[in-house]
This record gives C-alpha cells, sequence and structure tokens, in this order.
C-alpha cells in the first residue's frame, strides 16, 4: 500500500502516493481555513445572503414597540421573548443558504471526494456561516435590545446568549439543511425539521435575556446554551455529513 | 511506474426498477484508459458515481491495488478525482480563486502551479474574470486545469469533452494521454471515442 495512513489529517507533510510524492496533501487545517476564506469571500461577493435575515430582525424587533406599547416597562418584560423569536427565525431563515449552493454546483461532491473527513470540511462551512450570520446578528441584537428598553448592563448577557445561542442553532440547523438538500423549496420542511432541535435554545437563551434585563446571574442558562453548542460541535457534523453523502447517491 | 489498478467486479446496480449495471467486468492498470461507451441511459454516469463510492452497487466490488474500496474510502478518494457533467465551479469566484480552493482543500499549491496550469489548458487569458461570465467552454477549460492539479492517480471523467471546440477536444485527449503516460489511470464516459493510442485504450460497452 501507499504511504499514507489515518496520520494524514494532522500530520504537516504527509506525501501524496501520486507520482513519487511531488504534491504535498494540504493538511485538514489548510483546507478549513480555504472553506474558511472561500465562504467568507463568496459572502461578500452575495451580500444579500447575509442582509436578510438581518433585516428580518431587525424589522420584527423594532415592530413589537410599535405594535404593542411604547411604554418601556411593559417593553422589557417581552424584551427576551421578542429577540429570542426573532433570532431564531432569522437563524432558520438563513439555514437554506448553508449547503443549498454547493450542493447545487458539485462543491459538496468534491467536498466528499477530496480524501478529508467529510465531517471536518462541513464543520467547517458551518462556522464559516455562524460567522456570517450568528455573529453579525449577536452584534446587532444590542441597538434591537436598547429599542425595546433593555438597560445597557443587560447587553453583555444579551450578546454572549444570542452569540451561544446562534452557534448552536447554526450546528443543530445543518443536520436539517443536509437532510433537505434533495428536497425543492425545502424552506419549511427545514424548519419543521430544527425546531424541535431549536425549542431548548431558545428556552434556555430567552431565560438567559431575561435574568441579564433584571440584573440577575444569567450564568446558569449561559452554560446550557453552552452544552447545546458543545453538542452540536460534537454530533452535528457528523449527522450532516452522512446527510450529505445519502444524497449524493 | 507506480503499479496502481483498478478492477470492477461482477458489478450490478439497480435504481427503483431498473437494472443499470449488469455483470459491469473490467480491469485497468497503470497507464490505460477505460473508455466507456454506451447509448443515452445506459449507466455510463451511474458506473462512474459507483466506482467514486456514491453510489453502492447491490452486488459485485471495486477493487482499488486489490483492496475493497470499501475498507477505506478516504484513502481511495485521497487518489481519485472525478469530473462530472457540469464542472465543480462556484460562479461568483473567478477561475483561479475556484482552483485555489477546489484544488487547495485537497493539496498545497503556489500561485505558480495554478498559471502553470491555466496555461496548459488555454486558459490564462481568462483565469481572472468571475466564472459567472464565462462560456460553457471556457467553464469546462478552468475545470480541466483543476482536473490537472488536483494530481490524483485515478481520473474518472464524464462527458470530459461536452461543450468544447475541437481544439479543446484534442486538448482532453493529450492531458489523458498525458496522464496515462505517467502512469495514472483515466476511467472516461464518452458518446465520440477518444483520440488517443489504441494500445492504451480499453473499450467498455454498457448495454442500454
Amino acid at each position: 500500500m501507499v504511504m499514507q495512513t489515518s496520520a494524514v489529517e494532522h500530520s504537516h507533510t504527509p506525501s501524496s502516493a501520486a507520482f513519487g510524492g511531488r504534491t504535498v496533501r494540504a493538511s485538514a487545517w489548510e483546507a478549513a481555513r480555504l472553506i474558511l476564506a472561500r465562504d467568507l469571500r463568496l459572502a461578500f461577493r452575495k451580500r444579500e445572503q447575509i442582509v436578510q435575515p438581518l433585516a428580518f430582525f431587525a424589522i420584527v424587533t423594532t415592530l413589537f414597540p410599535l405594535s404593542i406599547t411604547p411604554e418601556l416597562s411593559r417593553l422589557r418584560e417581552i424584551a427576551p421573548g421578542a429577540l429570542w423569536v426573532a433570532a431564531l427565525l432569522a437563524s432558520l431563515l438563513a439555514l437554506e443558504f448553508l449547503f443549498r449552493d454547493d450542493a447545487y454546483d458539485g462543491t459538496l461532491e468534491q467536498f466528499a471526494l477530496s480524501g478529508q473527513s467529510l465531517t471536518w470540511l462541513l464543520f467547517a462551512k458551518t462556522t464559516a456561516h455562524w460567522l456570517l450570520t450568528g455573529v453579525p446578528l449577536a452584534l446587532m441584537a444590542p441597538l434591537a435590545a436598547a429599542a425595546l428598553g433593555a438597560p445597557m448592563s443587560s447587553l453583555v448577557g444579551i450578546v454572549s446568549s444570542i452569540a451561544l445561542g446562534s452557534l448552536a442553532l447554526s450546528l443543530l440547523g445543518a443536520i436539517g439543511a443536509a437532510l433537505t438538500l434533495g428536497v425543492k423549496r425545502s424552506g419549511v420542511l427545514l424548519s419543521l425539521l430544527t425546531l424541535p432541535l431549536a425549542v431548548p435554545v431558545l428556552i434556555f437563551g430567552a431565560r438567559a435575556t431575561e435574568l441579564a434585563i433584571k440584573g440577575s446571574d444569567f450564568a446558569a442558562p449561559l452554560y446550557l446554551l453552552a452544552a447545546f453548542a458543545v453538542l452540536g460541535i460534537t454530533l452535528a457534523p457528523l449527522a450532516a455529513a452522512a446527510a450529505v453523502r445519502i444524497n449524493l447517491e | 511506474m507506480s503499479g496502481r489498478r483498478l478492477q470492477g467486479e461482477n458489478l450490478h446496480l439497480w435504481r427503483g426498477e431498473r437494472h443499470v449495471l449488469r455483470a459491469v467486468e473490467f480491469d485497468l492498470r497503470g497507464g490505460e484508459v477505460l473508455q466507456v461507451t454506451g447509448a443515452n441511459g445506459a449507466g455510463k454516469t451511474s458506473l462512474l458515481r459507483t466506482l467514486c463510492g456514491f453510489m453502492y452497487p447491490e452486488e459485485g466490488r471495486v477493487l482499488w491495488d486489490g483492496a475493497d474500496v470499501r475498507t477505506d474510502m478516504q484513502t481511495f478518494h485521497g487518489d481519485l478525482a472525478y469530473l462530472g457533467h457540469e464542472p465543480p465551479l462556484k460562479a461568483d469566484l473567478t477561475g483561479r480563486e475556484n482552483l485555489r480552493y477546489w484544488v487547495g482543500v485537497r493539496r498545497r499549491l503556489s500561485t505558480s502551479d495554478i498559471d502553470t496550469a491555466l496555461e496548459n489548458v488555454g486558459a490564462a487569458a481568462f483565469g481572472n474574470r468571475l466564472v459567472r461570465t464565462l462560456s460553457a467552454g471556457q467553464r469546462r477549460r478552468v475545470a480541466l486545469a483543476g482536473l490537472s492539479l488536483l494530481d490524483a492517480d485515478l481520473w474518472l471523467l464524464d462527458e470530459p469533452t461536452t461543450n468544447l471546440d475541437a481544439k479543446g477536444q484534442q486538448l482532453v485527449s493529450r492531458l489523458i494521454e498525458e496522464q496515462a503516460a505517467r502512469g495514472g489511470l483515466v476511467v472516461a464516459a464518452v458518446h465520440h471515442p477518444l483520440d488517443i493510442a489504441s494500445t492504451r485504450l480499453r473499450p467498455l460497452e454498457l448495454a442500454a
């Protein structure tokens, strides 16, 4: 057999089997870095995919004060729910774009044949997706929260809960996004598949936000969100890779 | 020369009610080109996708260097390059960027590697244009540059000459010849016979 073993992933200069080791295989880290760079570059060329969920989030959260009451004390009560429902729906909206283009143009196929772990490559893709949708959402949340009457002191809790929660949502959603690749107009199906997994994130995220607004200690629900994110990191890419493979058949 | 070998053993594939591959057998060694022909729907694409491991045959095995590819798919994938009907290119990236990301996931490559490959397929002039502005034939050429950059022992090509002009078709034949001359293997599904030395050619006709 040839000179490559399962160590290919982390060793730095394994020589390729091809034609006397002229080429050097890319390490797993290099591959992940390239996928991140590629997705960020693509996102800046097709901005509407980033802007759409953010605009949705902004519109929904600003409609609450208009439709319910401008009274800050009452807005403050509904703020956690409003922020989190809007953030959850915006994340779901963005999920549709996660693998769709790559499946359509054959990129996923090439990922599957790259000799790299498909699980790892999809993890890199999902991370890029979170950087492009979850992080901007978390950064925008203070504005929306301020409009809903949340005090300045609560912003740390709100930003960190949405950042962690959206990471968990991106990862859990990746499973649904991969499963619905073969379905045309998959938006509704994707939401149905993802929502049951997303509900715990919504509950703990809203709880952390509520505690932050009240000025209490919000660490406990934040830890639970982190636990969901860790669960997502460990299991979701595996499931997504299996789903993508089924879709390639 | 690396003595690599690809075998198909009694491959049977069903797609729903259709028996697509019926006892397909071949034995291909380094330096040889398997030319797969057959009418539309005869299963050329299915055969290539079965060899890739995307589809599982109901019966039979694919052997790479004598070992069933299913025992270590990832290593096998590291040795092969597959080019399907559509070039795997992103419309919103330039040809050059596409190669950097597509091939770079797999192997290290420098800017000059990309330049050389683009020149080699006559794509240097439009390598910096967004792929969405390229014609189908130009995209195909960029994809061929990627194929040679992947530097794989085994090429699996589905209709590699689609959308190419006469010169482009010669280019495909030349690339395949070069690959075989280096001791590589090529499996090509084609409608028109490839223009390469008959000593290298192993025909495989699929019945419809």
